[in-house]
């Protein structure tokens, strides 16, 4: 598109005028619902969400006995381990993939970064969510925040303030996206000057606060079961993220593609099958670097003897049948070019890297005690809707902003004026 | 990018250095350590006579419900029995138990808590701040001993756990349940004193003791130490605690905090110019990511 205005400072086309002036109101129209109402996704999830929001008030009334099987025994439950362990771990695509594009300036992955980003973003905004109705006291989460109370010798001390800083980042590497939606030039530019800043930032905080999760559990080391307990924990949770967060990159980005096909632009839909197989590649670079340090810790402190009984035989189940296999199968997939093969071995990453988490964190945390602790249905049906609700928030944005299709042609104008390339 | 951009970079960078400086310094200096000589109490179980006065003098000082002074279960402290007495029964005999926090040395609970609501007191006591505490039970994960108890059904929980009396030791009184003890089998003093008292009487009837001080080197050491005639596993102790500190444990991943902080985006920033070569050629039309 030619540039309508050369010599003003934001190349500002006519159709974007409206936009800016009447700010309200297009928000308004386009905070309606689009596209039809009566989908298989919705028919689940809404009913999943409104129980859940009862549950919410159940636990503020009476505590978080009235609705969880927590216990002295076991203070963490699945709200913790797969929300908040788990769903980390899955965000982890974002910054691999910022890293590639925007640190190495591998331009092939830039059309999946913003959608990746975005989910990202808005995983960590959810799972903080869901971590203000696990803490007995949440008033008090600005205690580590603000005022003297820093406990500065706590690992959680640190995962919370890189938390909080690396949502920070996310939302200003995205936040392109959103001016542009909203029809506002200069704020863009400014927006675009903070991305490098923001991805530097945004690395460094995830490599710390992936492994800080791990770090969590460094002095619960005595309970844990030693086949899922090890001094490298923080270096398995980081390097297991990396593959955590691509698979699910793989797996989204084949959903986008049949659900979001119409706000998805031509560029994206070619890409796809490239990147989706350069994922898979760094995917199983990643996962045979995670099996052989956790051969490595196995043979440090173990022998064949702790693999037998049932714990030693789930063991086998979560590093064979849910990490080997699935890394054999990218490699095999990638071999004969099969995207098929890569997103089955994408979703056996996945169920393997939340029985990880679900293991560490609940299922071999006192492993040996009766009366094991099992989620009720109603942290179930809580875990499902925190879920739920962001994949409806993740939508609404996708429809509605230039996530899956290039930026509107006067942000191009406009880049392609400051010679900057725009994806 | 111009140099404005570089400046700002170097800003943030320089910015995320200075709160790795921050966190560092801190960690540096490891667990919060009290003096180096707590209060503490020896419990001497072959003393003890499993009368329970103790757990009922803890439940009156503390404005707790009735203790639970059942012998035929095992029993685990609770939100509102801050010690308990257990029985075993070893070669014949009967060997009380008392149980309660252990007041580490250095307690992996204040170090798991990021916003210091357990904290220790000056004279060794841990205790817990309600004001400060917002409920993420990594205390309660992290206690090598699952001392610390949390009132599941209260929408505003506290975490409960024995805090050696510091209000009366303060006042120069000893703990209600050393006070109560009708048989002198726990005393209350320096633990440098206990453990001098505990090593003369192994010393003394080396026939009465096995020869091992529960808490002397434990998890880095507590300042409740336990005397008994038979070894410890026997008597429901953790034997695998080891003796490091447990805040120890978490140290490398702190210590590795600063580091990468400070060296991480320095080394991206490099990587990212010298991969977005633009200086390098000025013929080639310049790009960058937006």
């Amino acid at each position: 598109m030619s540039v309508t205005t050369p010599d003003t400072a934001t190349g500002l086309s006519a159709d974007l005028a409206p936009r800016r002036r009447r700010f309200w109101a297009f928000l308004l129209s386009e905070l309606k619902p689009q596209g039809k109402l009566l989908t298989t996704f919705n028919v689940i999830s809404i009913p999943v969400m409104l129980a859940a929001l009862v549950i919410v008030v159940l636990r503020f009334a009476g505590g978080l006995g009235a609705v969880t099987n927590l216990s002295d025994a076991w203070p963490w439950g699945i709200w913790a381990a797969v929300d908040v362990i788990a769903g980390v771990a899955f965000a982890g695509g974002a910054y691999v993939l910022c890293f590639m594009v925007y640190i190495l300036g591998i331009k092939k992955y830039a059309p999946a970064v913003r959608v990746t980003v975005l989910a990202s973003f808005l995983a960590y905004l959810f799972y903080a969510g869901a971590l203000l109705l696990e803490l007995g006291r949440p008033w008090n989460i600005v205690n580590p925040i603000i005022g003297n109370n820093f406990g500065l010798s706590a690992v959680l001390f640190l995962v919370a303030w890189h938390f909080l800083l690396y949502m920070i980042a996310a939302l200003l590497e995205f936040s392109p996206a959103i001016a542009e939606w909203a029809g506002a030039p200069r704020l863009r530019r400014v927006l675009q000057s903070m991305t490098l800043g923001a991805v530097i930032l945004g690395v460094a905080l995830s490599l710390l606060h992936q492994s800080g999760l791990g770090a969590l559990f460094l002095m619960s080391g005595p309970k844990i079961h030693p086949l899922w307990f090890s001094e490298f924990l923080p270096i398995l949770f980081l390097v297991s993220s990396i593959f955590a967060g691509l698979s699910l990159v793989i797996v989204e980005s084949a959903i986008a593609k049949r659900v979001f096909a119409h706000v998805m632009d031509a560029e994206h839909k070619k890409t796809h099958r490239r990147i989706s197989f350069g994922l898979a590649r760094i995917c199983a670079g990643a996962m045979f670097a995670y099996l052989g340090m956790v051969v490595i810790t196995f043979v440090h402190g173990h022998d064949a003897a702790s693999l037998t009984g049932g714990m030693g035989a789930w063991w086998l189940v979560e590093i064979l049948g849910f990490t080997a296999l699935p890394g054999a199968l990218f490699v095999v997939a990638i071999k004969r070019r099969s995207l098929t093969g890569i997103r089955l071995a994408s979703v056996l990453t996945l169920i393997g890297v939340l029985m990880n988490r679900l293991n560490v964190c609940v299922i071999a945390y006192r492993w040996d005690a009766p009366n094991h602790y099992v989620p009720t249905w109603m942290e179930v049906v809580v875990t499902l809707g925190i879920i739920f609700a962001e994949v409806w928030v993740l939508r609404w944005i996708i429809l509605r902003m230039p996530i899956l299709r290039k930026p509107p042609a006067w942000a191009r104008a406009d880049d392609a004026r400051r010679g900057i390339s725009s994806h | 990018m111009n140099r404005r951009g570089f400046f700002k970079l170097c800003g943030a960078a320089a910015g995320s250095t200075a709160l790795a400086a921050r966190a560092g310094g801190r960690a540096l200096a490891s667990a919060p350590r009290s003096e180096t000589d707590p209060y503490g109490i020896l419990i001497d179980t072959t003393r003890c006579v499993g009368c329970n006065t103790c757990s009922e003098a803890c439940a009156e000082a503390h404005e707790l419900p009735e203790p639970n002074t059942d012998e035929d279960v095992l029993k685990d402290t609770t939100v509102e029995q801050w010690t308990v007495i257990n029985k075993f029964d070893v070669e014949d005999e009967e060997i009380y138990v008392k149980r309660q926090c252990m007041h580490c040395l250095e307690p992996a609970c204040v170090s798991a808590c990021l916003t210091e609501a357990m904290h220790k007191t000056e004279d060794g006591a841990v205790v817990w701040e309600a004001d400060k505490c917002m409920g993420c039970r990594l205390c309660m994960l992290s206690c090598p001993f699952d001392i610390p108890k949390y009132e599941w059904n209260s929408p505003n929980p506290r975490v409960q756990k024995c805090v050696r009396c510091f209000e009366r030791t303060e006042d120069g009184k000893v703990p209600a349940c050393v006070d109560a003890c009708p048989e002198e089998a726990i005393v209350f003093g320096r633990r440098s004193q206990l453990l001098a008292e505990a090593h003369k009487r192994m010393a003394e009837n080396p026939d009465d003791y096995t020869d091992h001080i529960y808490g002397e080197n434990e998890a880095g050491g507590t300042a409740m130490l336990y005397l008994a005639a038979v070894p410890f596993e026997e008597l429901g102790f953790k034997t695998n605690l080891g003796t490091r500190a447990f805040p120890e444990y978490t140290k490398e991943f702190l210590y590795a905090v600063p580091f990468v902080l400070a060296g991480v985006p320095a080394l991206l920033l490099g990587i990212n110019r010298a991969t977005h070569h633009r200086d390098d050629d000025d013929d080639v039309t310049p790009h960058e990511e937006g």
